[in-house]
């Protein structure tokens, strides 16, 4: 399969760029964006939901891009399989679709958060982390949200946790969970989650913004080679 | 015609920061009577139909698949007739 990421552009969408510049210019793969309005996933073999505000966030994150032309490509392409990744608003959007499970509140603080966070690898056996080493104890990638308490009820947790669909757990740089690391409030300190056949990802940290080693930091290279080195083998 | 209005409440399972967030500036402002805040939407709109069940069946649609979220909320709505 030839590697292509699409990077759907909704109205609101203001992390398109980074993922665009990441993908492109840092990791060299090749990229196209998509415009909601399109139904055409111009033959993207990875399909990339970037964070932002979506349609202003009204009546609650995610909901309205939801409905987009171009999401009924995204769903049909993720209910067959194809490979799906959510990032923020991304991730909101995702829930919203139902392509994952649970929901997004506000974060407990009340607060926007913005800063680096650590975040520790609980399953490296999927598309999205098979490449993250087993030296690196947290990856360090920053948050910007203020919806991203993730709530849901304790048998979806149980759930999750029995299908190891948590993917990521904030944690400190040793990659201790504990409720001091948690920014938000999330259950079980959840930052991301795959679905059930593990071809849809969303993740609150932003990935795109931890690519560049201009910026410092370089972790979220892992999860970008991790999807690509799927691909390509 | 039919106005249409809409509650959308919060389950109570679900924690509600903004409520919480607000009462404490109940505190702050010296109400000291006020617990369990919860915080909700109300939504307005017209419902350009004549029959009312056709109308019901139209506005369970909106509130179901797009104004609230059933995993975290729950609906309830009244319809007036206008014309």
């Amino acid at each position: 399969m030839n590697l292509k990421f699409g990077v759907v552009v909704f109205p609101g969408s203001n992390c398109d760029h980074d993922a665009y510049y990441s993908l492109r210019k840092v990791l060299n793969y090749d990229v196209e964006f998509l415009w909601h309005k399109d139904t055409d996933l111009k033959q993207s073999s990875v399909i990339l939901l970037p964070g932002g505000f979506s349609y202003g966030d009204y009546l609650r994150t995610g909901a309205i891009a939801r409905f987009s032309p171009i999401m009924n490509s995204v769903i049909s392409f993720a209910n067959k399989g194809g490979i799906v990744i959510g990032i923020c608003n991304g991730f909101q959007i995702l829930l919203e679709a139902g392509l994952l499970p649970g929901v997004m509140i506000r974060n407990n603080s009340l607060k926007f958060a913005c800063k680096d966070v650590y975040l520790k690898t609980e399953n490296r056996e999927t598309i999205f982390s098979a490449e993250i080493s087993e030296a690196t104890k947290a990856l360090k990638i920053p948050i910007a949200h203020g919806e991203g308490n993730y709530f849901a009820d304790i048998e979806l947790l149980k759930e999750l946790e029995a299908n190891r669909q948590i993917l990521f757990r904030y944690s400190d740089e040793d990659g201790n969970v504990n409720d001091e690391n948690n920014p938000n409030g999330s259950q079980l300190n959840i930052a991301g989650i795959v679905n059930k056949n593990g071809n849809v990802m969303g993740m609150m940290p932003h990935p795109e913004r931890a690519c560049d080693p201009t910026l410092g930091r370089t972790d979220g290279q892992q999860i970008f080679k991790s999807i690509a080195n799927y691909i390509l083998n | 015609m039919f106005k249409a209005t809409v509650l959308i409440k919060r389950r109570p399972s679900i924690l509600d920061p903004q409520g919480v967030a607000v009462e404490k500036g109940a505190k702050h402002l010296g109400i000291t009577n006020i617990k369990s805040t919860r915080i909700g939407k109300l939504i307005e709109f017209d419902v350009d139909l004549s029959d009312r069940n056709e109308a019901e069946k139209e506005v369970n649609l909106y509130c179901s698949k797009l104004l609230s979220n059933p995993i975290m909320e729950d609906f309830e709505f009244k319809l007036e007739e206008v014309k």
